[in-house]
């Protein structure tokens, strides 16, 4: 293994030394070549993805997935606000036996599965729904994500219900176990094939948003601040951190790294914060922007409709309710109640969408970084036609850099070391989610499991060196994808769920389940 | 009667276990209950391999210090013809142990100085101090 990780490193070290002879042209120019290679690659796949419902410009996909979410809000009776207050309880620890302490508590869960889901979405993916469809795309990525609770909690209920307990004590579980396991149970056919077909679009949701989008936007967010250089560098050298972390198993850069994007997390939302309040004057207006664009478009690039896709896309993409990912972070959990995880697993779209994705389009609707035509009130748009014109014509990270800078301005470095520790965090998790569908389709083995991870840091390369468009389609195709299958099944699982919150709720009633004094 | 003896692994510990024995002596009916918390929270951040892991390793954790720790320390004062059994439990030292006499309905807990030192104490106090401070029974610390 250290023959291995010596060979990497000198290879990219080999890289770094040659560069600056034949330099920049020929970097440019293969950067160019992985581009377009990558572009025409994936192009019928992402098309399919984001074909439109006939007659209409709306993608098929996105209105699945909030149809989807609203009949799980339906079918459980709002579950997300009646239990809201027990998911709070169950995250402190009120109803954990401290006979299990030492087991991954609940709190684990939910931090491991948001620091997968908090990351890039929450500062690029929300600066692409606003930059294209303006403040009123807020609006309905809240609604997205408040309905999104719904989805997350049908789940990651099932993800514990049906994970794999291994003699070892190890588990494994997420929605290729539940969708084999649960339709067997219920005597439904196809559940093994179906499970497979999602362990395809898993791993090409890891090797999409959960890297190459990373590895891309973090590329950009560090040319904003040491100019541009190929992105291949950037990739090559995040390639070596990951490597020597899921290969090399030093395991003390991913610890640092769990421990220190929690905090990056916080101090995001206390800018956020520091950014309002010295705009205060302005919150009103921005809501009142963010409700009138939310109906009206405010002259966006296809009116309302545009506002409500690109809110409701971004949504999806940065809490990842529906997509089947966090049922894999959760099933780890120590609990007898499966539908407990199912409570905690709820509060990741409240916190992920509502809360930290509406902090960043607030500073980006307040900053001014929006050009407004003043005789119309509606917004610019840029020469193309299809976005918002912006102050240095920024898009993705750079026009929240920007936001940012504009209040703050020393805040652009901050939120490059956070850009840059959320990318990595999303990675690593998001490699763990690739293994485990992998593992799933190939089986465990040391030789299976290395060729997947090696492929993970290819990708990571060529997301650093490809243009923002064909990665963001391909990442967005990749996570839906996922979602085509999961919410499918989900349907034919959810009376499963019904069964097990209508037990757990008459129990919780009746004080048969009880709060442990500690 | 019982008695809790809090043991943290260094050699501290075997004052607090003659400590408890000289008590056990001039007490009828007496039994020692020796308890080892491994620190723990269920409030840090993990990776979701070490979650995946966390039941295996929180075997491991509490096999290593039953074998190292604990079940020497019973087997000593079973042999010298005391009533004694061992627990070991995860979580805050001071807590896990004012919790476990509370449970076990200890008359005392008996722990030796702390080990502790450094920054670390001084900023957040060591566990026995916390112990001292908060425990709900009477808590003995040997030095």
């Amino acid at each position: 293994m250290n023959k291995l990780m010596n060979l990497l490193f000198a290879v990219a070290a080999l890289f770094a030394v040659a560069l600056p002879a034949s330099a920049q042209e020929a970097a440019a120019t293969l950067d160019e070549r992985v581009n377009t290679a990558f572009a025409n690659f994936t192009g019928p796949f992402v098309n399919f993805i984001f074909a439109p419902i006939p007659g209409t410009s709306f993608p098929w996909i996105v209105m699945w997935l909030v149809i989807g979410a609203s009949v799980f809000t339906i079918y459980f009776a709002f579950v997300q606000f009646r239990f809201f207050g027990h998911a709070i309880s169950l995250v402190k620890g009120d109803y954990s036996d401290p006979n299990d302490a030492g087991e991954v508590s609940h709190f684990q869960a939910l931090a491991t599965a948001l620091s997968g889901t908090v990351g890039l979405g929450n500062i690029a993916g929300v600066a692409v729904a606003v930059g294209i469809g303006g403040p009123g795309a807020t609006f309905w990525m809240i609604l997205a994500g408040l309905l999104g609770m719904a989805s997350k909690f049908t789940e990651c209920t099932l993800g514990v219900k049906y994970r794999n307990e291994y003699p070892d004590g190890t588990v494994s579980g997420g929605p290729m176990y539940y969708i084999s396991k649960g339709f067997n149970e219920l005597g439904l056919p196809g559940g093994k094939i179906l499970a497979v077909l999602f362990s395809v679009f898993c791993i090409l949701g890891a090797l999409g948003g959960g890297n190459m989008f990373q590895a891309n936007q973090a590329h950009v967010q560090i040319t904003q601040i040491t100019g541009d250089y190929p992105g291949w560098i950037t990739g090559l050298v995040f390639a070596g951190v990951v490597f020597a972390v899921i290969v090399g198993g030093i395991k003390s850069i991913a610890r640092v790294t769990e421990k220190v994007v929690p905090f990056m997390g916080i101090l995001y939302v206390g800018a956020s914060l520091i950014v309002l309040i010295v705009n205060a004057d302005l919150i009103g207006w921005a809501f009142g922007q963010i409700f009138a664009g939310a109906f009206t478009g405010l002259g966006v690039a296809g009116g309302f409709v545009g506002a409500l896709i690109q809110g409701f896309k971004r949504a999806a993409f940065s809490n990842e309710a529906g997509v089947g990912s966090a049922a894999i972070a959760h099933s780890a959990v120590k609990t007898k109640e499966p539908i407990t995880e199912g409570f905690v697993s709820l509060l990741e779209p409240l916190i992920d969408t509502v809360i930290i994705c509406t902090m960043t389009a607030l500073v980006i609707t307040i900053s001014g970084q929006l050009l407004i035509d003043q005789t119309t009130g509606l917004y610019m748009l840029n020469e193309g036609g299809s976005a918002i014109a912006t102050v240095g014509d920024n898009s993705g990270v750079a026009l929240t850099s920007a936001a940012f800078g504009s209040a703050i301005s020393w805040f652009p470095f901050v939120l490059a070391i956070a850009v840059i520790l959320f990318a990595f965090s999303t990675m690593i998790s998001w490699s763990y989610y690739g293994l485990k569908a992998w593992t799933y389709l190939f089986g465990e083995g040391k030789t299976t499991e290395l060729i997947f991870k090696l492929i993970f840091c290819v990708f990571i390369v060529i997301g650093a060196a490809a243009n923002l468009g064909p990665v963001i389609d391909f990442s967005d195709a990749a996570i839906f994808a996922m979602a085509v299958v999961n919410i499918f099944c989900l349907y034919f699982l959810m009376k499963v769920v019904r069964t097990e919150l209508q037990s757990y709720g008459s129990r919780l009633k009746s004080g048969e389940i009880k709060k442990f004094s500690h | 009667m019982k008695l809790l003896i809090g043991l943290d692994g260094h050699s501290s510990g075997k004052k607090a276990l003659e400590f408890a024995k000289g008590i056990a002596k001039r007490v009828d009916d007496c039994e020692l209950i020796v308890a080892y918390v491994i620190e723990w929270s269920p409030f840090t951040f993990q990776t979701p391999e070490e979650n995946e892991q966390r039941h295996k390793r929180r075997e491991e954790e509490i096999s290593t210090a039953l074998e190292r720790v604990v079940n020497p320390a019973v087997a000593a004062l079973s042999e010298a013809g005391f009533n004694a059994r061992g627990r070991v439990r995860h979580g805050n030292v001071a807590d896990t142990l004012d919790a476990i006499a509370h449970d076990e309905g200890a008359s005392q807990i008996i722990i030796a100085r702390s080990s502790e030192g450094g920054i670390t104490s001084r900023i957040f106090g060591s566990s026995t101090a916390n112990l001292v401070m908060n425990a709900r029974v009477p808590v003995t610390v040997v030095a």
